[in-house]
This record gives structure tokens, C-alpha cells and sequence, in this order.
């Protein structure tokens, strides 16, 4: 009997160290499933960032080069220019890339660097312990905004799709959600379509996944998904800010999808 | 080939090149920018990488990511530029990756100046980022002698898997010299395949490599550290590089001094020795291996009285002689550091009044 559901090959066979429902498990799945149905597991390289998924190579058997805060689009610069031939993804949490590591994606996305960012926004710091973000919501409390985000101090949370989409330079950049099972299959889609812009030399992707951390915002994982959808999702809403040239992607994609 | 006159920078872009080194990245700052002016169109010529980063951060971890999948990879930049490197370079030590870096000292601290100086001494050697890391430092003296250094410090930081600074200052940058460029060498780290991330297929493998410096595990973090410390007392036994100059005779001062300095300091041991004045002189080529021994032997000659460090710092390598010296000899520093090199006039001076 021919199994529907199972592990990604490009998993490892481990228990993730992840809390009860923070959503990076998923997106790691989806980034393995991509690796596996497009066969490139043997010319991948994945960049690790610092915060929660840093050790996201103990889940996605590929090569890995672990990151410094930030700069893992420098890093994946430096790879991909030097050996065009491999895919290289960078996989980034708010803090790394919104914050201190902001100079290097807007630089990455500007020069077209031909490969593929998956950020994911959980609008807090993570494994620091809940620190405000730059993506932090307006009166969003954390551990360093006790009384709320006070957006005449620090300024309103960053959109980063919107701010990238900004840039002439041409890219992929859209933003998606893991949050209920309906948004997956987009997300998912998402990320195929980001990796086959990359297998075609054709664009910079970024593809930003709107995330939970029950944990850092003091909720269940019912009442976190609850307040992603209430607060989060109406200020960063979901789809696609950008696209290199939508009818040859098009094309582009659906081959990669028949195959 | 034969001899053609250059540009100290461009002769450590040219170097490079014929190091094998077909990649590059980097961010301009005085006095080095000739070197990324001349490689944004040699690389080209040679099918090589040039890229300018935007800011020092971002290219040393360009430099990192290049490195970890397994290509020969360097940069260059001056003092400011190389303290925001730093941080990259630290993370290179600790993922042990082989990179080359320039730094073509000028004045500071801050942003200092943009003339020659010697200031980076203790940044340089010890460590230049956080933990407990090291660089393999080599230290040319003349245009010729940077572009042979370059050739070396590619196959060195390969067999240490660590980086190699080269420390030049403002004037081995901008001084035109001839210079002759050895034999090309091969272009790829020769065992990047047991560590790097060039891609599974491309090792023909199943299992994948990890290009890491995060080891949670005190004992792990512990023993990375032990590994690192053994390719430190290794480079210490087998690196050591210097020039002895002047010291077969008798002499009664010793100088120890590097780099452009080093030359000022030999015109006036030449000018000394017309007068009836010996002295002799060290000169370190690696700052790290520092020559302890060398020093140690030359001033424990019995004719030796004392023994002057010569620097464009205000007295950093100073620490180091006195160090290997254990007391042996009395020690002076005498520098400058505002951009103005000391005249032969000022060393003739210094000798005389301490013999």
C-alpha cells in the first residue's frame, strides 16, 4: 500500500526542539519537501540564522553554514557567487534579519543575488526570550517593551515584503502565513515557486511567513494562532508584493510542478 | 616574468591572482582602494569573482560564506575597515575556513588618518576578533616581498584552515616598486572536500558537511577550542618567519622592527656602521609566530647592550620584545604614529644616545 504522508527525505529523523505551537517545524517541512521535489538535495546549501532555528540543520539534512546575527545574505552572496551551480537559501527570524541584519538583505535583494530567503516573522525575539522586534505590533507587550510598543518612541513595526518590494531591482518577494492548514499549501507553493526562480537564475526570492511563538507572547498555541489572525495578519497582509515576470514564471512553475 | 614596476596594491591584487585566487570581495577605504580598482577588471579578465560589498561587516561574511564552500576567497582593507571585519573574522577562526585579509594600516584609533602606520600591531595578533582566536600574521617590507607573502598566505591558511593577515602599512600600499611575481598556483583548497559546503553531488557523498562555530555543549566549545589552540602552537613551531640583518659581527644595540619602518631603520644602521657604530636588527615577517628565539639569541649576544623597538605605534610590538627577552636586556620603544614615518636621522639619534 503506497504511503501519502511521510517524512521529506531531506529530514532528518529527530524530534525538533521547537515549543508546542511555534510554527517552524512546519516551515522547515516545507522548505525539505521543496528540496526533495525538486532534486536538489545534493547541490543545496542552507545558511542557519542565530535565534530559534539556528540549529535548523539538525532537522534539513543539506549542507549548512551556520550564520552570524544578520548576515547570512552576505554569506549566501559570497556562496552563490562564487559557485553559481549550487542553491543556496537563507533561513531568517525577525530579529536577524529586520533588525541588525537589515543592511544585508536590503543589499542582497538590490544586487538580484539569485537565491532564496525564507523569513519568518514572529514579531518578537525568540530564543533571546521575548524581546520587542522591529516587527513588533503597536502596544504589543515583551519583555523589553513592558508597556507595550510605543510607536512614537520606536516607530511602527517594519513590513519588510512591502519595504523590499520597493526595489527596482527585479525579485520575487511575497509573504505568507503557516498559521491554519489552509494557508500551508499557498505557503508551500511559495517556497517551490522561490527555489524554481533560483534553479532558473532568474530572481532574488523572499518569501516572509507570518509565524506563532505561544511561548513568547504568553498564550496557548489556540489562542496564539486566535491572535495572529486577529492582529498580525490585517497588518501584514498575505500574497505576492512582487514577481520577476509573471507569465514566464508562470510557465516556469508548472513545469516544475508536472515534474 | 620579468620585473614590472607597481603599486604596492596592485601588486597584491596581481598576486593574488597568480595565488589561484579568483575571488574577491570588498569595500573601499584610503589607503588600499587600488586594490578592489584593479581587481573589478582583472578578475574579470580572468573569469574571477569581484564583488563590492556594502560595508566591511557584510564583506568579511561574503568572505565566510565563499570560504566555507570551498574556493580560495581574500579581501583587503585599512585599519577602520578591518576593526568592523572583526567580527567576521572571529566566526571564520571558530568554523575554522581559510580566508586571506589585507590590512594596509593607517593611523588611528577612530578614524585616525589616512597615512602609513603600524597601529593595528595588537589588534592584529592578538586575534583581531572575540574568543580565543588567532591569525597567522605576515608583515612585508617591500612591494616585491607583499606580493610574495600573498602567494604564501593562501596555502597557509589552507593547511591551518584558519585566516592569514597580512599586515602592510600606507606606504607598502602606495609605494611603487618593481616587483617580479612568482609561479601561478592552484586555485582550489586541495581538502575542502572532508569540510565544505560545495554540495553533496559535487563530493560525490550522501552525508553533508556543516560549516558551524555554535557548540552550546561547554566540553564541545571547550575542545573546538583545544583544536584551536593546538594549529596555534603549531603555527608557533612552524611559521616563524624573519631577516636578520647586520648581526654576524659584534654589536652594541639591537633593533627590532617590521615593515617599512624596518628599511628606515637599516639606512641608518648603514649610516652607523661608517661611523664606527654596530647595530643589528630583527625583523619579523611573521607578528604572529612572533620570533621570540631569534630576538632572544641576538640580544643575548655579549657585545649587545640594549635593544630598541622601532615601531609607527605608540609601542605595541614593544610588549612582544620584552616578552621573548625575559628580562635579558633593557628595552626601548621609540615610534610615531600620526602618519610621518621616523627618518633614519631620528634612529642614528636614538642609537647614539643609548650606547
Amino acid at each position: 500500500m503506497a504511503k501519502l504522508f511521510q517524512r521529506p527525505k531531506s529530514m532528518f529523523d529527530v524530534s525538533t526542539h521547537y515549543c508546542p505551537g511555534c510554527t517552524h517545524g512546519v516551515i522547515h517541512r516545507l522548505v525539505a519537501e521543496t528540496i526533495d521535489a525538486l532534486d536538489i538535495r545534493g547541490r543545496t546549501v542552507g545558511i542557519a540564522p542565530v535565534g530559534c532555528a539556528v540549529m535548523a540543520y539538525n532537522y534539513i539534512d543539506c549542507d549548512f553554514q551556520e550564520a552570524a546575527h544578520g548576515r547570512a545574505p552576505a554569506m549566501a552572496t559570497g556562496i552563490k557567487r562564487v559557485r553559481p551551480d549550487l542553491m543556496v537559501f537563507t533561513y531568517q527570524g525577525d530579529g536577524d534579519l529586520a533588525s541588525i541584519g537589515m543592511g544585508e538583505i536590503v543589499h542582497a535583494a538590490n544586487r538580484g543575488e539569485k537565491f532564496t530567503t525564507i523569513f519568518v516573522n514572529n514579531a518578537i525575539y525568540g530564543m533571546t526570550g521575548g524581546q520587542m522586534a522591529p516587527t513588533t505590533m503597536p502596544n504589543q507587550r515583551t519583555t523589553t517593551s513592558p508597556f507595550g510598543r510605543k510607536t512614537e518612541e520606536v516607530g511602527m513595526p517594519i513590513r519588510m515584503a512591502e519595504l523590499l518590494a520597493t526595489l527596482r531591482t527585479p525579485g520575487y518577494i511575497t509573504r505568507q502565513t503557516v498559521i491554519k492548514p489552509k494557508h500551508i499549501q499557498k505557503a508551500k507553493k511559495a517556497i517551490e515557486r522561490a527555489f524554481v526562480y533560483q534553479m532558473e537564475n532568474r530572481c532574488f526570492s523572499f518569501v516572509e511567513v507570518i509565524s506563532t511563538c505561544p511561548t513568547n507572547w504568553g498564550m496557548t498555541p489556540k489562542d496564539a494562532v486566535q491572535w495572529a489572525e486577529d492582529v498580525l495578519l490585517p497588518y501584514y497582509p498575505l500574497g505576492d508584493k512582487k514577481t520577476p515576470d509573471r507569465e514566464v514564471t508562470e510557465k516556469l512553475v508548472a513545469a516544475a510542478g508536472a515534474a | 616574468m620579468s620585473k614590472v614596476l607597481m603599486k604596492g596594491n596592485e601588486a597584491i591584487a596581481e598576486a593574488a591572482i597568480r595565488a589561484g585566487c579568483l575571488n574577491y570581495f570588498a569595500y573601499p577605504i584610503t589607503p588600499q582602494s587600488e586594490v578592489a580598482e584593479y581587481l573589478s577588471w582583472r578578475m574579470a579578465e580572468v573569469n574571477g569573482v569581484f564583488l563590492q560589498g556594502e560595508s566591511e561587516v557584510a564583506v568579511s561574511y561574503m568572505i565566510f560564506g565563499a570560504a566555507g564552500a570551498g574556493v580560495r576567497v581574500f579581501t583587503t582593507s585599512s585599519s577602520p575597515g578591518i576593526s568592523l571585519m572583526s567580527e567576521g573574522i572571529s566566526y571564520l577562526c571558530g568554523a575554522q575556513l581559510p580566508a586571506v585579509f589585507v590590512n594596509i594600516m593607517r593611523g588611528g584609533p577612530g578614524l585616525g588618518g589616512i597615512l602609513p602606520s603600524q597601529a593595528d600591531y595588537n589588534q592584529a595578533t592578538r586575534g583581531v576578533g572575540h574568543g580565543d582566536c588567532r591569525l597567522l600574521v605576515m608583515a612585508p617590507a617591500s612591494v616585491q616581498e607583499a606580493a610574495e607573502m600573498v602567494m604564501m598566505a593562501f596555502p597557509l591558511a589552507e593547511k591551518y584552515r584558519n585566516p592569514v593577515m597580512l599586515l602592510g602599512d600606507g606606504l607598502i600600499g602606495q609605494m611603487m616598486e618593481p616587483v617580479e611575481f612568482p609561479d601561478h598556483l592552484k586555485s582550489e583548497p586541495s581538502n575542502k572536500d572532508s569540510w565544505a559546503t560545495n554540495g553533496i553531488d559535487h563530493r560525490n557523498g550522501t552525508t553533508r558537511n556543516l560549516v558551524r562555530s555554535l557548540f552550546l555543549d561547554p566540553e564541545a566549545l571547550n575542545n573546538n577550542n583545544l583544536i584551536l589552540r593546538a594549529k596555534y602552537e603549531r603555527m608557533k613551531a612552524e611559521e616563524v618567519r624573519f631577516e636578520a640583518y647586520n648581526t654576524d659581527g659584534d654589536y652594541q644595540v639591537l633593533i627590532v622592527s617590521y615593515g617599512t619602518m624596518s628599511r628606515v631603520c637599516k639606512t641608518a644602521i648603514n649610516a652607523l656602521k661608517g661611523q664606527g657604530i654596530e647595530v643589528g636588527l630583527i625583523r619579523p615577517q611573521t607578528l604572529f609566530p612572533f620570533p621570540d628565539v631569534a630576538i632572544r639569541e641576538a640580544a643575548a649576544k655579549p657585545s649587545c647592550r640594549t635593544v630598541l623597538s622601532i615601531e609607527m605605534s605608540m609601542g605595541q610590538m614593544v610588549d612582544d620584545v620584552e616578552r621573548c627577552l625575559h628580562g635579558i636586556r633593557p628595552v626601548e620603544w621609540y615610534g610615531k604614529c600620526g602618519g610621518e614615518v621616523p627618518t633614519p636621522e631620528e634612529i642614528i639619534d636614538l642609537v647614539k644616545a643609548s650606547v
